[in-house]
């Protein structure tokens, strides 16, 4: 496999990197959706995150990468044979990002008969798919709006409930899958259904830098990742491990951030203000906010962070006025600068 | 034909092309090559051919094919005959190292679009296909041959944006056959010194960047595949770093013919450099003309912009031109869509063989495989067995879509008050399209002509741009704007998906098909053009948008076929409800 661009090396982009930033810290967050012109870095920035993601430990050898606290017990049989019982051996993996490639069949992402074993033993045993590979990662989807209807379907489902349910070719398994859905699209090429769209936790708007330093930059980089990618990502390694360390951080931290009242207050009148369809804007911008807050190791939760974390957590629920010219993230800053002040 | 406001016209700057991405197929991503087919296509092909790597392996893509072929998937007969899972390899794996070109590129969708484009980003074909799961190396490069005729038949954009050159063939008559110029040996040993080319300097980095700016050029890949493309040209003249010429070149090549802006040409000296084609082995020192200066980088850019090819200004500021009738976009050159592909592959479904049904392998042998150890019973000399009830069928989903086609009168007399409520009531439509993920377009009519000014699209971003500014006024030419909306609604036909149209019009042609004035031939023709609506089998809605009722108002609906509905005053949300309404009764 190939050398992925470093994480930090990625010329700005500030907004994407924190949403995905975000999303690695708190993985209950409900997934990334990056909007954004051709050319700009999405797929990079996602591909990166890979390198970027601390370990844990998993059941050893086990196909679906199980939790060790949360998962036993989960999907007996699943993997054939018995976590409850056996005695369990740990080793530390690192979470995947998946890719998951255009022209996938419904087979492999969910995961179907064993056709190897099927046809030479006769026997009825589960091949685990993409989601399983997937579970405690990232599954990517790129260019989302040209995924096939009904396997964006089969994945909002399982990215909902967090466990995949194979009932297919007298096949019968459950098995966790909970993993932090990114996907990438350019909105040039076709919309997004809003049911999909709402599912998303965060949705960024990607832009090429037009200014020409910063462009150059970009450049400059790519063309030494391009003729050495070992020397290049060995440059950039001490940085990535830096962003990783702040993960791990922000991972231990984010359930003793303080939420003050005053600020949950600011954030509800804030999701009022811009006309947020639901509850679920709430939620994200309170979840969105505690993990900016952890990652800057900050023990508590500000306006600050709210309006940080606001635009990534709203734009896509505003609801849609098509002659409206003015973009939803100007409507929720605009908001924001009334409720906090300039 | 004309030149074309993106093209590389220069013969010698075909040759060149050719060459430079034989030196670096995969770095350079390819060439767009918009050319009808005939003997300067294939000369240009050939070409190409004698100069890629020896061994490289290089075949032709058909449109048609499919993601099994394609990305790879399972070898039934190998699979069966072995009694386990072989994989057969994909078109793009055995590509690897290669060149793809891909026949009449400019019908491509999207999806395949896409399917080409993770391909050459990621050097990789990935497969998770019948149970299969590899990924596997495929480092190409990419012709895409460009037969479109209209200026909006163009290979997707997806793909576009990829490839660094965009050569256009067809504005002179016999372009220099790629080996006139340069041997297969240069270009070898050009390749070789490829590998180890040194980091170009700030200068260039940034005079490319800068270019490209000024040009209106907003992605970055451009830039960058221009910088791939200087170091092909400094490794062909045989230096090791790339020098303002080399950086002139790969402009004129690569950035040029996506310009979107004329960049100011204010104090670029047209002397300081030449255009003309580089020789094969400058002797020049190149370590003299790459300094770190920034001034330097202002000195590359002039040299850019002033090398740039003469009709340039031209092609990026092209006289007003007049919108092109929806009948030239639509009838598009080219095979009509496919009839074997009836919607989208959804699953399968057990049941018995029948006419037109398609069984689906994988499913059938994964649906038999369980039962084998009983079935096989004392003979073992039957691989496997398969019985009736394993069949299993592709079940497809016919997706079928409704295309809404407005066609807007938008003649003198009421015309920018209509225009402006039409434009209302598609804006309402395509938000509800955004919901039913239906497809809405555009045509209007008045003086002479029919214009399709918002072609189908279900894209809210796009269409907002282009409903921005829509012209008004002159005669009633009612025929033309019918036959527009038939060639259109047929089309959408061919593509699978339903089309219904929307007359706005006040029903008083004063304009023939022939484009002369004249009310009596005008309204023989609008008739005329009514009957094939008919005819055609498509459904419609005639809204009547004169001020009063007049008797006979309904004559074109009725020849049509149409739901008629006079409406005095156009309201977006009442043509809204009221479409709604129809739909449900018209549409099938």
């Amino acid at each position: 496999m190939s050398m992925a661009y470093p994480f930090s090396a990625i010329v700005g982009q500030e907004e994407m990197k924190r949403a995905l930033l975000i999303a690695a810290t708190d993985s209950a967050i409900g997934g990334v959706m990056v909007f954004g012109d051709r050319g700009t870095g999405k797929s990079t920035a996602v591909r990166a995150l890979a390198a970027l993601l601390p370990t844990m430990p998993a059941v050893k050898s086990c196909p679906f990468h199980c939790d060790p606290e949360r998962d036993i017990g989960a999907n007996p049989g699943a993997c054939g044979r018995d976590c409850r019982i056996a005695a369990l051996e740990i080793e530390t993996a690192r979470p995947k990002v998946v890719d998951l490639p255009l022209g996938a069949t419904e087979d492999r992402v969910v995961g179907s008969l064993d056709l190897e074993r099927a046809l030479t033993l006769g026997e009825k045993h589960f091949e685990p798919g993409l989601l399983a590979r997937a579970h405690r990662g990232f599954l990517y989807i790129d260019e989302v709006n040209l995924l096939e209807d009904h396997l964006v379907d089969l994945l909002l489902d399982v990215a909902a409930s967090g466990e995949n349910v194979v009932e297919r070719e007298g096949l019968s398994v459950r098995h966790p899958a909970r993993f932090v859905l990114v996907g990438s699209g350019n909105p040039e090429e076709g919309e997004l259904r809003p049911q999909l769209l709402d599912r998303f936790g965060l949705s960024v708007e990607v832009r090429t830098p037009d200014l020409l330093d910063e462009r150059v930059e970009v450049m400059r980089r790519r063309d030494a990742y391009d003729r050495d990618p070992k020397a290049f990502q060995s440059r950039w390694c001490a940085d990535d491990a830096a962003i990783r360390t702040r993960i791990v951080h922000a991972r231990r931290l984010i359930d003793s951030v303080d939420l003050p009242d005053g600020v949950m207050q600011s954030i509800s009148r804030l999701c009022v203000a811009v006309g947020a369809d639901g509850l679920r804007g709430d939620l994200t911008v309170m979840r969105a906010a505690r993990a900016q807050a952890a990652l800057e190791g900050a023990p508590v939760v500000t306006d600050r962070h709210v309006r940080e974390v606001a635009p990534l957590a709203l734009r896509h629920r505003l609801r849609r006025n098509p002659l409206e010219t003015s973009g939803s993230t100007a409507r929720i800053e605009r908001a924001a600068a009334e409720l906090f002040g300039e | 034909m004309n030149s074309t406001p993106d093209a590389i016209s220069n013969r010698a700057d075909a040759a060149l092309t050719a060459t430079l991405f034989a030196i670096d197929p995969v770095g350079l991503g390819g060439v767009a090559l918009r050319s009808p087919p005939g003997p300067a296509r294939d000369a240009w092909l050939e070409g190409l051919v004698r100069l890629l790597a020896p061994g490289a392996p290089m075949r032709r893509v058909p449109l048609h094919i499919d993601d099994s072929r394609l990305l790879g998937g399972l070898d039934l007969a190998a699979s069966l005959n072995a009694s386990r899972p072989v994989v057969q390899c994909g078109l793009l794996r055995e590509l690897d190292g290669g060149v793809a070109i891909l026949a009449m590129a400019e019908r491509l969708e999207a999806a395949g679009a896409a399917r080409f484009a993770a391909v050459l980003d990621s050097g990789a074909v990935v497969l998770e296909r019948d149970g299969l799961a590899r990924r596997d190396p495929a480092r190409l490069g990419m012709v895409l041959l460009d037969e479109g005729a209209a200026p909006e038949e163009r290979p997707p954009a997806a793909l576009l944006e990829r490839m660094a050159f965009h050569l256009d063939l067809r504005s002179d008559g016999e372009p220099q056959a790629p080996g006139d110029l340069y041997q297969p040996a240069d270009v070898n040993a050009a390749r070789s010194r490829l590998a180890e080319a040194s980091a170009p300097a700030s200068a260039i980095m940034e005079a490319l960047c800068a270019a490209a700016l000024m040009m209106g050029i907003v992605s970055l890949r451009p830039p960058l595949l221009a910088l791939r493309a200087a170091r092909a040209h400094a490794a062909l003249r045989g230096g090791s770093s790339i020098t303002s010429d080399d950086a002139v070149v790969a402009a004129r090549l690569v950035l040029a013919p996506r310009a979107l802006a004329a960049p100011e040409m204010d104090s670029a000296d047209p002397e300081t450099h030449q255009d003309e084609p580089p020789r094969e082995s400058s002797a020049s020192d190149d370590s003299s003309k790459t300094a770190d200066a920034p001034s330097d980088a202002d000195m590359v850019v002039k040299a850019i912009l002033a090398a740039l090819p003469e009709d340039f200004l031209t092609r990026v500021n092209p006289p007003k031109r007049d919108r092109k009738p929806a009948s030239g976009s639509v009838s598009g050159a080219g095979a009509a869509v496919s009839s074997t592909r009836c919607g989208r592959p959804r699953g399968s479904r057990s049941g018995q063989p029948q006419q037109g049904s398609r069984l689906n392998l994988v499913e059938t042998l994964r649906a038999a495989a369980p039962w084998q150890g009983l079935r096989s019973g004392a003979d073992s000399s039957v691989r496997m067995r398969v019985r009736r009830e394993d069949f299993r069928f592709r079940r497809f989903v016919q997706r079928r879509q409704s295309t809404t086609i407005f066609v807007v009168d938008a003649s003198g007399s009421t015309a920018l008050q209509r225009l402006a409520e039409a434009k209302g009531a598609v804006e309402l439509l395509l938000a509800k399209a955004y919901v039913t993920r239906a497809n809405v377009a555009l045509i209007g009519f008045r003086g002479a002509r029919a214009d399709l000014l918002l072609p189908p699209t279900r894209s809210l971003t796009r269409a907002k741009n282009q409903l921005a500014e829509l012209p008004g006024g002159g005669g009633t030419p009612l025929a033309l704007g019918i036959d527009a909306a038939v060639v259109l609604a047929r089309n959408e036909v061919a593509k699978g998906q339903t089309p219904f149209l929307v007359f706005l019009t006040d029903g008083r042609p004063n304009i023939g098909r022939d484009g002369a004035p004249g009310r009596a031939a005008a309204e023989e023709d609008a008739m005329a053009a009514s009957r094939e609506v008919a005819e055609a089998g498509i459904s419609a809605a005639y809204l009547d948008t004169s001020p009063r009722a007049q008797p006979g108002g309904d004559r074109f609906a009725l020849a049509m076929g149409a739901a008629y509905a006079p409406l005095p005053y156009v309201d977006a949300g009442a043509v809204v409800s009221l479409l709604s309404g129809l739909r449900a009764t018209q549409a099938p």
